[in-house]
């Protein structure tokens, strides 16, 4: 049984891992997404008042 | 507008799944197998449940976080295994719920401390760990020797233990509270019964005072026996080897 | 304003209720179990129980009585000033009893007493550690996600009253574990200790955040979830999957405190430091991350250094750091196999890390003059400074030769502090120096010079901290392991121990210096709160001829 689950996770599962790794790395790094990120990136900064807080 | 603020709400919803189910896979791997997979724990010969002194002296070790400075778990390190004996077993610690492995050595290793000294010099030591051992840094137990050991939840605890997978047998259950005042008494009339229930374990008055069973007793009760239940010479690494 | 529209969503009436009849039940179980208590202990906890529902039910009175103040903004504030102070209290009282233990073991004989069982170290230790990770640490985490959820989501908090109820909840919960430790009531799982009862009592505040959290995720008026929520919802929804597997037990009675792990020996040890370890990998740091993600673009005024490399971090961070747990455990009964997966992901875990502290400290590029100018901007990039150092050290100290040598060793302390004093530490204190004006609607700190001594007082006490814990936990492991000529070991444990002492009073000091640190940001904070500007540091409101000088 050891054998069996060592062979699959050895193989297959870290084929899986480096596949979800790639989407990852696909969905940060898509052109499409530039503008959203790059929108989103700013939603800190772009708050309504001031000083950053609410007031009382 | 409506079509919108949907596939947002869905959005954070999927966010909190995909979470979950990134988090989850590592502990699954590691640690369900731990479970099925028949080589985790070493077969080995004498290990049994704890009797119910040494129970209630696990709790008081418990209680009093004495696995904050002591480790019971010997690395297979030449050093260790000199200085404090055969490195450990899994199969030393199965009944150990929780499991008293420990994390920082800012005292010794206890796992083989069993039989290592005195009753006398577990007292004095617990009682003032300066007076035996002057540059330590352990605190005093002194009080032990002063609190009546608390018996009132013995069979319940015994009980717990069993459903929790401890072997514990109804007839250890039910004579538990005397098991426990029995192990303090090599005169008692259930000497035979304890033994046959719980076989090596010791039976001798631990505090020095038999005119009480107190807390004292039962942590010594405990010390006593950690690392002593394996029968090292009918055990073969060979056949364990993982 | 749009926000007013989601105060109407959530009924006023129907979380009263709810809550009322929660708290009724609540009084009622706690005097029932008082009254059938197993233990002393248990009798104790119930009637704190009993005491703090019924003070729940007044607070719910006031609130029901009082007029809704107009919130300008249409925010929930209030649990987030509550939040502040409680962070800061809990972190003095957390660094005090720290110092504490330190001294005891620099000076056993000064600082035992040897029949009152609750000063000893044994029970000390654990109420240290979970005042500063859960009671500082996790107050930090509540207060910091519940304003920057509201401000990245311009949405109000969701769920009427249950903010609160989760703030005075949690803050229910570090009491009963606080005072449990003190008693002895313990499970005597490291960063685990508090028993059933008080677990499931944070399981039931916990979904309460979780339902919180997302719910003002859901509502937001924002379409992208920023990602510093990303990491607060990390935090959330792990925390609870390890709290809860971690903590499966058996109570002794359901009246009593005692209970037993459902699990036992090598299968325990490996959920434990499953557990252990993600909660520095999923409380001290995705949480603490998500501060970084927003409080130090705000300060600087700059927007995060790459968003692309914020999602890989994350994905990354999160799904690795699951995996590290069993390095905690080499060289013991736990199988090899689990080892080495321990140690493989734990290396790994070194470059997400990176990637994280990467995208914090760039974040100031071409700002750096900022540091120079603005203590407490310095304070969270030397925090994320330290976040690199001691997740550079973490992945080496992984590593089963090296960590034959380092672990059961001070070395391991002198780790844990590295990152939980300054990385965690500062990124706190940061955030607060931050929060603390914005709450209270105040234009500066107090004073900015105090919190120059804040930053370099305690700096200069985490390097005595920290190098005094690597000196004697490196010797300590060469001196387990070394042999004199004839063969034999060569220095009996206790001589090791002795050896240790000098550094014990280093360390000793370290600690007090950082502790003097934080009295001295509480005074300043307190003094923000009031409104109260340093003389000869009040800004000219409107800009006055140079020559004024």
């Amino acid at each position: 049984m050891y054998e069996t689950l060592s062979q699959f996770a050895q193989t297959w599962g870290l084929l899986l891992f480096v596949g979800a790794f790639v989407l990852v790395l696909i969905y940060a790094l898509s052109p499409a997404n530039r503008d959203e990120f790059e929108k989103a990136k700013h939603i800190p900064l772009d708050e309504e008042d001031e000083n950053g807080g609410a007031e009382q | 507008m409506f079509d919108r603020h949907q596939f947002l709400e869905k959005n954070g919803l999927i966010l909190t799944v995909a979470i979950l189910v990134t988090v989850a896979i590592g502990g699954l791997v590691e640690i369900a197998p731990l479970f099925y997979l028949e080589s985790t724990i070493e077969k080995v010969k004498g290990v049994r449940p704890y009797t119910p002194l040494e129970l209630a002296g696990r709790n008081i070790y418990v209680r009093e976080g004495c696995y904050v400075c002591h480790s019971q778990q010997i690395r297979p390190l030449r050093d260790e295994v000199e200085r404090y004996g055969h490195y450990s077993l899994a199969a030393e610690s199965m009944y150990d719920h929780p499991f008293q492995w420990g994390s920082k050595r800012t005292g010794p290793d206890l796992a083989r401390v069993g039989g290592k000294y005195s009753d006398d010099w577990h007292r004095e030591h617990l009682i003032d760990p300066q007076s035996l051992v002057p540059e330590s840094v352990m605190p005093p137990y002194a009080f032990l020797q002063e609190t009546a050991l608390d018996l009132s939840n013995m069979s319940a605890a015994l009980r717990a233990n069993r459903i929790v997978g401890v072997p514990y047998t109804e007839d250890m259950i039910e004579n538990a509270v005397s098991d426990a005042r029995a192990q303090v008494d090599p005169f008692s009339d259930d000497y035979d019964a304890l033994l046959e229930r719980y076989p090596g374990a010791i039976i001798r008055e631990f505090d020095g005072d038999a005119t009480a069973l107190t807390e004292m007793d039962a942590l010594i009760a405990y010390l006593q026996v950690l690392g002593t239940m394996v029968d090292f010479d009918a055990y073969e690494p060979e056949q364990n080897y993982r | 304003m749009a926000l007013n529209a989601n105060q109407a969503s959530t009924n006023p009436i129907d979380d009263v209720v709810l809550t009322s009849v929660f708290l009724a039940f609540g009084i009622l179980l706690s005097l029932y179990v008082a009254a059938n208590a197993a233990d002393p202990q248990m009798e104790i906890h119930a009637l704190m129980f009993a005491a703090a529902f019924a003070f729940g039910a007044l607070f719910l009175a006031r609130h029901v009585m009082e007029e809704p103040k107009a919130e300008p903004g249409g925010y929930a504030m209030g649990v987030v000033r509550a939040g502040v102070f409680a962070s800061v209290f809990w972190g003095l009282a957390g660094f005090l009893v720290g110092v504490v233990i330190a001294a005891q073991l620099a000076f056993p004989n000064l600082l035992y007493f040897p029949d009152a069982a609750w000063t000893s170290f044994g029970r000390l230790r654990p109420l240290h550690t979970s005042a500063v990770i859960f009671a500082f640490g996790g107050n930090v985490l509540i207060a910091t996600s519940f304003y920057v959820v509201q401000r990245t989501c311009r949405a109000r908090l969701f769920g009427g009253i249950a903010p609160w109820f989760v703030f005075w909840g949690y803050n229910l919960f570090i009491v009963i574990a606080a005072t449990g430790y003190l008693m002895g009531v313990t499970q005597s799982k490291e960063y685990a200790e508090p028993e059933w009862y008080a677990d499931l009592w944070l399981t039931i505040v916990w979904v309460v955040y979780l339902l919180v959290f997302l719910g003002t995720v859901l509502k937001r008026k924002e379409p992208h979830i920023y990602v510093a929520n990303w990491f607060y919802l990390s935090f959330i929804v792990t925390i609870a999957m390890l709290h809860i597997v971690n903590n499966l037990a058996v109570p002794v009675s359901w009246t009593g405190s005692k209970s037993y792990s459902l699990f036992s020996g090598v299968q325990d040890a490996l959920t434990q430091w499953w557990y252990a370890h993600n909660a520095v990998g999923f409380f001290l740091t995705t949480g603490f991350l998500a501060i970084m993600y927003y409080f130090i673009p705000k300060r600087a005024e700059r927007p995060v250094y790459s968003y692309r490399l914020s999602i890989v971090h994350f994905w990354s961070l999160i799904f690795i750091y699951i995996w590290a747990g069993p390095h905690h455990l080499h060289y013991t009964s736990l199988p090899e196999w689990a080892q080495t997966l321990g140690m493989t992901f734990s290396v790994m875990l070194w470059m997400p890390s990176w990637g994280g502290m990467i995208n914090g400290l760039m974040t100031l590029s071409g700002a750096w003059d900022k540091l120079r100018t603005d203590p407490v901007l310095r304070m969270m990039v030397v925090s994320v400074a330290f976040y690199g150092m001691s997740t550079f050290e973490g992945p080496l100290m992984s590593v089963r030769a090296v960590n034959s040598l380092s672990h059961y060793t001070d070395w391991t302390i002198g780790h844990v502090h590295s990152g939980a004093l300054g990385w965690v530490g500062y990124i706190s204190f940061g955030a607060l120096y931050c929060l603390v004006p914005w709450l209270w609607n105040r234009k500066q700190l107090y004073s900015n010079a105090l919190v120059e001594w804040h930053f370099w007082i305690s700096t200069i006490g985490i390097v005595l901290y920290i190098t005094s814990m690597w000196v004697s936990g490196i010797m300590q492991g060469l001196m387990w392991r070394a042999y004199n000529e004839f063969g034999f070991l060569q220095y009996s444990f206790v001589e090791t121990v002795e050896a240790m002492h000098p550094y014990y009073i280093i360390r000793m000091i370290g600690g007090s210096l950082f502790l003097v640190g934080a009295i001295i940001m509480a005074y300043n904070l307190y003094r923000t709160a009031r409104g109260d500007i340093r003389a000869n540091e009040q800004v000219p409101l409107a800009p006055v001829p140079a020559a004024a000088s």
